[in-house]
């Protein structure tokens, strides 16, 4: 089950997660916190931008759109019994 | 409670952005601040006076915020405001916070960030009517128990609540009600006390606790620095100490205050919230399925802002013929009141019903414009736009949420300019700030429709018309790209920050707030035409009308004595004033400049006129064919005169001035020119006025090379 942690910059759309941690000292991380984001949300991707960034998300009821490049400072458990 | 009630109280609207809290403060204080459906509307905070319960007060819109870490000048805004550190502003006496109750804990977490810096509170729990419909449930009264603040159900955008909202600030403010504290641990303490005896050796003024926890959780707080932190120290070891503090006792210092203020709002709104059983797919979500999807969501955009410049045509069209006609009809009326005054009869026929009135023409178009551009903003559809086009921002160096003042920019560069305050990265924002103004602003529309109606439409159709106008609009957005990224490569060096949009519900926009936006438009345009627009007209008139030497008839009428035709004789007199005013002679010194991009003296005089404002061309353009026209022609439709002007020297003499490509270039150097100082003013106060000129000089040589490029290349392919 937690053998596979990867980067919610990974997370295919449609997919759901957990949130495992934030990358130290990467500026989106204080910002997705405040929003939220805490270890143990789950979240998902639910689609990405025609052009391939940004990715658009899905956690507590919101909808947030955010470059991969912040994406992947989020580590996520993807669910991967569905 | 008695208080003398001699001040008047100060009341802070403050919450997470696109939360409502404009409308509630428009419905509160009657007044018309912008409101609109996407995150960072308002950019500055403004005032209006309120009266809950007869009491005076104050109540201040401040730019929304996701949380006091205040990471772009617009958040700081609000900080700075709540904690009282801006010269001349008093601590505000209570602050409503507009809460979202669709995603209550969450703005929950802006309000107990508040409540900490030791604020009276109210929360204003805002688009109940939407939380209610997908099956989210509030006990107000119970989570204000919880609480221990008043928290009042409100629809902001029916008035609904307003009555309970005075109430509760009154209770508020007399009751000093304090929200409850997260209870902080032991550590949080220890830290606080140990960062506040820090800065007492620092010289710094005692602050409060809620403050000093600021100063601990965020990374770099400008708390710090306006409380007076001697900027030469450095304040990051004693901060490391602090935060050290924390993770001895297991705490990690950056998701720390995350972590516990998000534990303790789950324990306070527990039994208060309802969540649905079931969540629907709600209508935005379906909507989205469409409009960002990965190919149909890059097509329906494109085909909507064509749309959009196609309707511009299509829609302005008749109620412009209405204003041409009128104008023509009031200078067939005004003339021969005035024969007796040549002078007066030209200034009023000549000048000001041609000028300023040739630009009234223009406010139907203007108005379509801003009607789309409405209804873009107030739907939703605008973070759709940031969201599919960040990518090619992002390879510029811009961010997405350079978008909306981009696309701001197009109905004027003024307020596109403010709207970049919620770029969080200096650099990034000055980027936006030195692009902005390439965008095509409503302003520009009066040229390209003059040149596309007299010369494009006639010969290639209405089609053909507002695909022109189109690629003029996208010409900026396209030259803005290598701009940016040479900004960014060669001068600026900005970093990339990170990018988060929330994306709002789509909602129905309302016809009212949309009448009343179009009204303050015009009501600026008529205002704009009725001042600068004005007085350039006059000063034109007056270098295109003197001076008038006699001999100058004398010898032309001696030329011509053996033509019996007097209104040929008159036309001639007329045109050699013209080509002896001092307009004209000013403008054949200039006009070896714009010789390359095909323009005469008479572009060149309209093009130089135009700096302090754009318009100015028509007018100008407007006077000198309306002074030198022929008579027997009798139109004073400026497109048919441009079409009939022949170059009277020079190896083209005897061909049209106008040709096609004359034309492009004309919209071409408008289009990426930076005529309008109301745009450089606003340039010089958000960066300086450096940078403003510094946008003024690369703009004027990116419109000049434009147009030579464009006049020459066409010339070329498409014959002189
Ligand atoms: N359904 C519903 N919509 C609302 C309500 N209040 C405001 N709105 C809409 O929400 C959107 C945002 O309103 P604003 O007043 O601009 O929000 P704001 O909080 O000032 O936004 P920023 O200035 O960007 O922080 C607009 O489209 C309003 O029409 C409400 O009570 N119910
Ligand atoms: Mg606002």
């Amino acid at each position: 089950m937690s053998e596979a942690v990867i980067s919610l910059a990974a997370l295919p759309p449609g997919e759901r997660g957990r949130v495992q941690s934030g990358e130290d000292g990467h500026p989106a991380v204080p910002r997705l916190l405040a929003l939220g984001l805490l270890p143990g949300t789950e979240i998902t991707v639910v689609r990405v931008a025609p052009l391939g960034d940004p990715v658009e998300v899905e956690f507590l009821g919101m909808r947030l759109s955010l470059r991969k490049a912040d994406a992947a400072a989020v580590r996520v458990e993807p669910f991967t019994a569905r | 409670m008695s208080r003398p009630d001699s001040r008047p109280l100060r009341i802070a609207l403050v919450g997470n952005p696109n939360t409502g809290k404009t409308t509630l403060f428009n419905r509160l204080t009657g007044s018309r601040q912008k409101i609109g459906n996407y995150p960072g509307v308002t950019v500055e905070k403004k005032y209006g006076a309120w009266h809950p319960g007869g009491r005076a007060a104050t109540l201040v819109d401040l730019p929304g915020a996701y949380s006091l870490a205040a990471s772009s000048p617009d958040e700081r805004v609000a900080l700075d405001f709540l904690t009282g550190h801006l010269a001349g502003e008093a601590r505000p006496d209570a602050v409503i916070c507009v809460v979202d109750a669709s995603n209550i804990v969450r703005n929950l977490f802006l309000a107990s960030q508040v409540a900490d810096l030791g604020l009276p509170l109210v929360i204003a729990l805002n688009m109940s009517d939407a939380a209610e419909q997908t099956g989210i449930h509030i006990d107000a009264a119970l989570l204000a128990r919880h609480l221990g603040v008043p928290v009042v159900r409100t629809v902001a955008t029916r008035g609904e609540g307003s009555g309970a909202l005075e109430k509760a600030v009154l209770r508020a403010v007399d009751g000093r009600l304090l929200m409850a504290q997260v209870p902080w641990p032991e550590a949080v303490q220890r830290a606080v006390h140990y960062l506040a005896d820090g800065l007492e050796k620092e010289g710094v003024a005692p602050l409060e606790p809620g403050e000093l926890r600021r100063i601990l959780f965020d990374q770099r707080s400008a708390v710090l620095e306006r409380a007076g932190w001697p900027p030469e120290a450095d304040p990051q070891p004693l901060l490391s100490a602090a935060r050290d503090i924390l993770s001895a006792a297991g705490l990690q210092p950056v998701p720390a205050e995350a972590l516990l203020r998000y534990e303790h709002l789950g324990h306070v709104t527990a039994d208060a919230v309802r969540f649905p059983e079931k969540r629907r797919r709600t209508r935005t979500e379906r909507i989205d399925a469409v409009l960002t999807h990965r190919v149909w969501g890059l097509l329906i955009f494109a085909l909507l802002m064509f749309l959009v410049f196609q309707s511009i045509y299509a829609w302005a069209g008749p109620v412009m013929e209405l204003i041409e006609v009128t104008v023509a009809a009031v200078q067939e009326r005004v003339a021969p009141w005035l024969a007796a005054w040549p002078a007066v009869q030209s200034l009023v026929v000549d000048g000001l019903v041609v000028g300023v009135g040739g630009v009234l023409v223009f406010l139907p178009q203007i108005l379509v414009l801003f009607f789309f551009i409405a209804l873009l903003e107030d739907t939703g559809y605008m973070a759709r736009g940031a969201f599919l086009m960040d990518k090619m921002f992002g390879w510029c160096g811009l961010n997405g949420k350079s978008f909306v003042p981009m696309l701001s920019s197009y109905a004027c560069a003024v307020p596109g300019i403010l709207a970049a305050r919620t770029i969080e990265d200096p650099r990034a924002r000055l980027t936006t700030v030195l692009v902005s103004p390439l965008m095509s602003c409503s302003a520009r529309l009066p040229v390209y429709t003059l040149m596309i109606g007299a010369f494009i439409e006639p010969s290639h159709g209405a089609v053909v018309a507002g695909a022109v106008l189109f690629a003029a609009h996208l010409l900026g957005l396209v030259v803005a790209v290598p701009v940016a990224w040479s900004l960014n490569r060669f001068v600026l060096r900005t970093r990339t920050q990170p990018f988060l949009l929330e994306m709002p519900p789509y909602r129905r926009p309302r016809l009212r707030d949309i009448l009343w936006r179009l009204w303050e438009r015009a009501r600026e345009f008529l205002v704009r035409a009725g001042t600068v627009i004005l007085a350039m007209t006059v000063i034109i008139w007056a270098l295109v009308y003197f001076p008038r030497p006699p001999e100058v008839r004398e010898r032309t009428v001696a030329a011509l004595s053996a033509l019996n035709d007097p209104s040929a004789v008159e036309h001639a007199v007329e045109a050699a004033y013209l080509e002896q005013s001092l307009l004209a002679r000013a403008g054949r010194a200039v006009q070896p400049v714009f010789a390359p991009a095909g323009f005469d003296w008479k572009i060149t005089v309209g093009v130089l006129a135009s700096f302090p404002a754009r318009e100015v061309i028509i007018a100008t353009l407007g006077t000198i064919y309306g002074i030198g026209r022929e008579v027997d022609a009798g139109s004073g439709d400026l497109r048919f005169a441009l079409g009939r002007d022949l170059w009277t020297h020079g190896d083209r003499a005897g061909q049209p001035v106008f040709t096609v490509p004359v034309a492009l270039a004309v919209m071409v150097f408008f289009a990426l020119c930076l005529q309008c100082g109301a745009t450089v003013a606003v340039m010089a106060k958000e960066a300086n006025w450096g940078w403003a000129v510094f946008g003024f000089v690369y703009m004027t040589l990116l419109a000049w090379l434009g147009a030579v490029l464009t006049y020459q290349l066409g010339t070329r392919w498409l014959g002189g």
